[in-house]
């Protein structure tokens, strides 16, 4: 199972950050700070998987922006490496190019890209027209 | 002009968005904290307003904050709010911020329920998706159960996108609420053969979570996820499906069989190389699992993980990386099925021992622990210790450590051959600075010299040469976790000190005033041991003529102990005190020539026994014996305030310890349980459960911080005088050489005696475990158990785990008690029925009688299985499309003429109109503005020859001449229906009733479409004039198959009883006699013979399906009340005996009363 989704830059600051199990709000900033600085002192040449006190970080780095996934034991570390690719790859064909301003400026939209995919732990949709789909119907109404 | 200005404001409230408030934080880097508390006073201001446009951007801002670790909960409120707006682009908004900040226990979610449902059943997909979402971020146990069953019904909603959607939740309504695992799993079931590939993996994600535990509910899934795996495309799909055959095939073991070939093929297909690693990894972590049997499947397995291995060595690009790191964690699961083959390839693992990437490095250390040998832990472990040495980190170095003595320590020390060896492996480790392990080192001391007899001599001196170069470990020792090691080896010097060559030495390096720098539970140690060392050395002395040796110790002790006596320590006071007064006495004795030593010894004789963890657990407790039961009457408060817990140095037991007394409050217990901590904590005499409950090291935030003392280079690193481990390695060598030489030997004196040439090749062959005998003869000890201790094996499962709710049987099939509690309407102030609470099925006699409507159907749905079908034959049947025809004649496998089937359709119609009769008493309580009556239902029977299925029908009466007919279409076809249209021929009596400006003969719409194997729920309203007399309406309803675009009819009846006029009202035993003494109510009676049922099973029929209540009950005679919806009182007295049940009816409508006890007769010759 996911546990959570962080979207964190060089800076580590987060640019966004999605809870699948509930955590004190006071934690999430400890936790999220923790497994930042773990990941970002890692070099580019080292691999994409940390151990992290009782779960598994994955991260993966796309320019000045790291993904970093948080999953319990269970889960495949494969799978969700891959599952991060594909996110970015998501991001990029909606908003062709995807750089961090437009994931700050379009935090929502990106919420429901991720929402779309990952529903309460679990990888529910990859398919990338099928994951836009309902974005699009929201433009659309939101023009009309 | 004002008005201007308060316009432009509102304006840029308006203009201030995400995006501004995205980049005003950008632009204000040096003060963000203020500007974002003036952002937060415009959101506040924002809220208040009344225009939700403003408040969803608001919270939409409170959205982005909350991620950046603002607390936003006191916007809850709002967020509901948002959520609630009809818009979608708002609905949005408040969802997103709900699922961001709401936990289980914020305390509006209990005012969403009913919006929730109210989009989860919007015509709108986005908005039921958008529910779905953000429920399954906030599902609380109370919203679970609330929306258990609208979850469930949408799971077969038209559209794939929620259908995928509502499965995935419904793992999280299982979590939370797991009485609705078995009913919701037929449906579930049926979603892994759901045309839309996204809703396929969603319910295989669902059930392969589930399976984790009790799998083999899921072994009938088998077959399906079999054909599944062939024919998905999808990898993440894949890898679930192959993960759920891992949990299953151990209790399958021919299924590991048949997955061979289909894995071999699926890792053959994909064939371009990312989605080759990619497919590759994921089966080796199953394919591991399922090939016990299959060595071929193994070596490919393996072949693959060496390639990525050792295809990553020259060069070190992430992926290469993340390659290793698989392949390691791959190999790991091997380890566990095939340690063997995994051992052959421990220098490539020690290989990536030395990898730059620490998580590569972690996952090599945990292959380690399952490769070790007799044979090769001694050269694993030394090299283990180069790398401590070469490591940076101390996290990576702490992680080496423990690894080491975990390896070390397996299965109670089975791999250790030398005890000395490990012994000064141990001290080595004593050298490392600034760990956190020290306990951990310290414990592996003690049980080793506690449970390994022949090794005391060796590790009680290599533990005097520590304490005596105690000052090379304490360097700043305060800080210093290592200093743990001293505790060990003061307790093991002071206990076994009959061992000790030079005793006077070492209590000497006991005494030095350096040690009361160590903490304070080291000290304590410190001082009982000295004590016991004083005890040896007395023994020791007292043999020899010169008695001013002995003197001259007890001189040392009094000279020295002082200084614990000032310690700030209590227990290291208490003690140090305690020991002083009795070596000043012993002194005076000594001055007198007596001979103490015996007595001295005396303190500390006895032989301690290891004890094992949990064998305090297991003590089982003796019958009768109630632990939570007051001793004694709880004396009053006062008395215990000043009670001081038991002095540290009795042994606590119970046996003898008189309960002084038994009044013990919240404090007192937490007070003595700290003190008992603390006891057992400086006690060497108790043997820890865990090193973790000793926390005594101190955390070192940060390690730069720490002045770091420069030891003089002078002095070599080494403990002077300790053996080094890695002569124990030789020696080891050299010794097994010896030995394989010996046996060599006699091999060929063996070969000589006999002179044949049949000579086994023992000498070519690798030496086997068993040849490599241990140095020392061993005997580790094994841990003390009670003797009767419970073989419990709870020990492993943690009470913590969420998923243990899940353990559930799935196979039973569901009971009628078992279902999906569904909202029901309850009138103000209605008394609340006994079914809504407890799910007993035969518990009162009004047991379910109000169990609401969805309920009930599915609990009919069930008791009708049986019914449905011999109903299927004819359901398919013509004048429909031939599709269905040809469908339903596979499914059932038997095809009949249709025109046979429609003779039979009429034969059924009038059969099921009576079964019908007794089945439908549901009802919808209304709470319908200022306290109006509760409500009766109607019951309606119908017909279903074609692909529509009228499933279910609930009436509701409001106002003595109102029936609401509930309607529930079931299409059983495989075609889409629309246009439908329901039409009731009128009768005097009952009216349909229609929308204004409709004509009397005009059908009324019904508002939905009906997607194949979809249900829905239609109300119509009749309105009925008298109520005396059951009656028959018969109607028609029309609607249009899509494919075919066909117009077809389907006829049925409404069956209005007169018992569904009725409503269950409560009535006290004394208004119900005058009700009968008033002389105004007309009698009858009837009687039923050859019932056959319990007296409370009979009471609770006639209340579930006449809706009566009991008023009293005596024996075998109750008397029962009910009442019209036009206020007609109907008064029964049930009596049985034998199997003749005779029932006395009063009412003043006798027509009505006549009609009802027919009902009730037919009810019972049913049965």
């Amino acid at each position: 199972m996911i546990k959570f989704v962080l979207m964190v830059n060089r800076q580590g600051q987060t640019r966004l950050s999605r809870y699948y199990h509930s955590v004190e709000l006071s934690r999430r900033a400890a936790l999220e700070a923790d497994v930042v600085r773990y990941c970002l002192s890692r070099k580019k040449d080292q691999c994409s998987f940390v151990e992290y006190k009782d779960f598994k970080v994955v991260y993966r780095q796309y320019a000045a922006l790291y993904i970093v996934v948080g999953i319990t034991d269970s889960e495949n570390e494969l799978s969700i490496y891959e599952l991060v690719h594909n996110f970015v790859e998501v991001l990029d064909k909606y908003f062709s190019r995807v750089s961090e301003l437009d994931i700050m400026f379009n935090l929502d939209r990106v919420h429901i890209i991720l929402d779309e995919m990952i529903q309460n732990g679990h990888i529910v949709e990859t398919n990338k027209s099928r994951i836009l789909a309902p974005l699009t119907a929201i433009d659309k109404m939101v023009e009309s | 002009m004002a008005l201007k200005i308060v316009k432009g404001s509102i304006d840029r409230m308006f203009d201030k968005n995400l995006q501004d408030l995205v980049r005003g934080i950008r632009n204000h880097k040096e003060d963000e904290a203020k500007y974002i508390s003036t952002c937060i006073d415009e959101i506040k201001q924002e809220l208040k307003q009344d225009n939700i446009a403003v408040k969803a951007n608001a919270v939409c801002k409170l959205t982005y904050l909350q991620m950046l670790g603002y607390d936003v909960s006191w916007a809850a409120f709002n967020i509901v709010e948002v959520m609630s707006s009809s818009k979608f682009t708002y609905k949005r908004i408040g969802y997103l911020a709900a699922s961001q900040c709401f936990h289980e226990n914020t305390d509006v979610i209990m005012l969403t329920t009913n919006q929730i449902r109210k989009d989860l059943s919007s015509p709108n997909q986005y908005d039921t998706g958008v529910a779905l979402t953000g429920l399954s971020c906030f599902v609380t146990p109370d919203l679970a159960r609330d929306l258990a069953n609208d979850i469930m019904t949408l799971m077969s909603h038209t559209k794939p996108y929620i259908r995928k959607k509502a499965v995935l939740i419904m793992y999280k309504v299982f979590l939370k609420y797991p009485e609705s695992l078995r009913p919701a799993f037929p449906r579930l079931k049926e979603k892994l053969e759901d045309p839309d590939p996204g809703v396929q993996s969603a319910a295989v994600n669902v059930i392969c979570e589930l399976a984790r535990r009790n799998p083999k509910n899921y072994l009938s899934l088998a077959p399906l996820f079999f054909k599944l795996m062939t024919s998905s495309t999808n990898n993440w799909v894949l890898i679930k499906i192959i993960k759920l055959f891992g949990a299953l095939t151990p209790l399958e073991p021919r299924l590991g069989k048949k997955l061979i070939e289909p894995l071999t093929n699926l890792i053959h297909r994909s064939f371009s190389s990312r989605v080759l690693i990619f497919i590759r990894f994921v089966f080796l972590n199953l394919l591991i699992k399922n090939c016990s049997h299959s060595d071929v499947i193994v070596s490919f397995c393996y072949i693959t993980v060496l390639i990525s291995l050792s295809s990553g060595m020259p060069n070190h690009s992430a992926s290469i990386q993340v390659m290793k790191y698989l392949g390691l964690l791959a190999m790991s699961k091997i380890l566990k099925t095939h340690p063997k083959s995994v051992q052959s390839h421990k220098d490539l693992i020690l290989q990536c021992l030395d990898d730059k990437d620490e998580s590569i490095r972690l996952r090599a250390l945990d292959l380690l622990y399952g490769m070790v040998s007799k044979k090769n832990l001694m050269e694993i472990v030394k090299k283990l210790m180069i790398h401590v040495d070469k490591a940076e980190g101390t996290t990576y170095r702490d992680e080496l450590l423990t690894k080491i003595i975990d390896i070390c320590s397996q299965s109670n020390y089975q791999y250790i051959t030398n005890f000395e060896w490990y012994i000064s492996i141990l001290v080595e480790l004593t050298r490392l600075e600034g760990t956190r392990h020290g306990h951990l080192i310290a414990s592996q001391m003690l049980d080793v010299a506690i449970r390994v007899k022949a090794i005391r001599a060796f590790a009680v001196a290599q533990m005097a040469t520590l304490l005596d170069n105690a000052h090379l470990l304490t360097g700043n020792m305060q800080r210093n976790g290592i200093c743990e090691v001293l505790y060990a080896a003061a307790w093991i010097c002071g206990e076994f000190s009959e061992h000790l060559e030079n005793p006077v030495q070492t209590l000497e390096a006991m005494l030095r005033p350096k040690v009361a720098t160590l903490p304070g539970h080291i000290q304590a140690v410190y001082v009982q041991n000295a004590a016991k060392l004083f005890a040896t050395i007395l023994k020791n002395q007292e043999g020899n003529t010169d008695s001013t040796a002995a003197q001259e110790t007890s001189q040392l002790m009094i000279d020295r102990l002082p200084l614990f006596v000032q310690s700030a320590n209590l227990e290291v006071q208490e003690r140090a005190s305690c020991i002083l007064q009795l070596v000043k006495y012993i002194q005076k004795l000594q001055q007198k020539d007596v001979e103490v030593a015996e007595e001295v010894s005396a303190l500390f004789a006895g032989e301690l026994n290891p004890v094992a963890p949990k064998a305090q657990k297991k003590v089982p407790v003796p019958e009768g014996l109630d632990l939570d039961a007051w001793i004694n009457e709880p004396p009053s408060e006062s008395e215990s305030e000043d009670e001081q817990p038991k002095a540290i140095f009795t042994k606590e037991e119970p046996k003898h310890s008189r309960p002084r007394h038994t009044e013990v409050d919240e404090k007192e217990l937490a007070r003595r349980r700290e003190a008992r901590k603390q006891e057992q904590a400086n006690n060497p005499f108790y043997i820890k459960a865990s090193p973790s409950s000793q926390k005594v090291y101190q955390e070192t935030p940060g390690v730069e911080h720490i002045p770091v003392v420069q030891i003089d280079l002078s002095v070599p690193l080494k403990v002077p005088g300790l053996p080094m481990s890695d002569q124990y390695v030789k020696l080891e060598e050299e010794r097994r050489q010896k030995e394989r030489a010996e046996k060599k030997k006699k091999e060929k004196k063996k070969r000589k005696e006999k002179r044949s040439g049949r000579g086994k090749k023992h000498d070519s062959g690798p030496e086997s475990e068993e040849d490599i005998t241990p140095a020392h003869v061993v005997d580790i000890v094994t841990e003390e158990m009670p003797e009767n201790a419970l073989p419990s094996d709870d020990d492993d499962k943690d009470p913590n785990d969420p998923h243990k709710a899940l353990d559930i049987d799935l196979d039973k099939p569901l009971a009628d008690s078992e279902k999906l509690p569904v909202r029901s309407h309850r009138a103000a102030g209605a008394p609340k029925s006994p079914a809504e609470d407890g799910e007993a099925e035969n518990a009162t006699p009004q047991e379910p009688k109000k169990k609401s409507s969805k309920e009930k159907r599915d609990k009919k749905k069930d008791k009708e299985r049986d019914r449905k079908v011999r109903l299927r034959c004819w359901k398919h049947s013509p004048p429909s499309g031939r599709k269905s025809d040809s469908r339903s004649a596979q499914s059932e496998g038997r095809t009949k003429s249709s025109k046979h089937k429609k003779k039979k359709q009429k034969k059924e119609k009038e059969e099921k109109e009576k079964k019908k009769k007794k089945k439908h008493h549901h009802h919808h309580h209304h709470s319908d503005g200022g306290g109006e009556e509760s409500v009766q239902n109607g019951t309606v029977e119908e017909e279903e020859p074609l692909p529509v299925s009228v499933c279910d029908i609930q009436g509701n009466l409001q106002d003595g001449s109102q029936v609401v007919v509930s309607v529930i279409f079931e299409n059983k076809s495989d075609s889409f229906l629309k246009s439908m249209e329901f039409n009731v021929l009128d009768s005097l009596n009952s009216k349909l009733q229609r929308p204004e400006g409709s004509g009397p003969h005009d059908g009324l719409t019904v508002p939905f479409q009906l997607p194949p194997g979809v249900s829905n729920e239609a109300r119509f309203v009749f309105t009925v004039q008298s109520i005396v007399m059951p009656q028959k309406l018969k109607g028609t309803l029309t609607f249009i198959v899509k494919d075919s675009s066909t117009h077809e009819k389907l006829d049925f009846k409404l069956h209005f009883t007169c018992t569904s006029y009725l409503i269950t009202t409560p009535c006290y035993s004394d208004a119900f006699a005058k009700l009968l003494e008033s002389g105004d109510l007309k009698s009858s009676s009837v009687r039923l013979e050859g019932v056959n049922m319990p007296f409370h099973h009979l009471l609770a029929r006639i209340c579930f399906h006449h809706h009566f209540s009991v008023v009293e009950r005596i024996d075998s005679c109750a008397s029962m009340y009910s009442r019209s919806i036009q206020g007609h009182h109907v008064c029964l007295l049930v009596k049985t005996s034998g199997q003749t049940v005779s029932i006395d009816a009063k009412c003043d409508e006798p027509t009505l009363l006549g009609n009802v006890l027919d009902e009730i007769k037919q009810t019972f010759s049913q049965c």
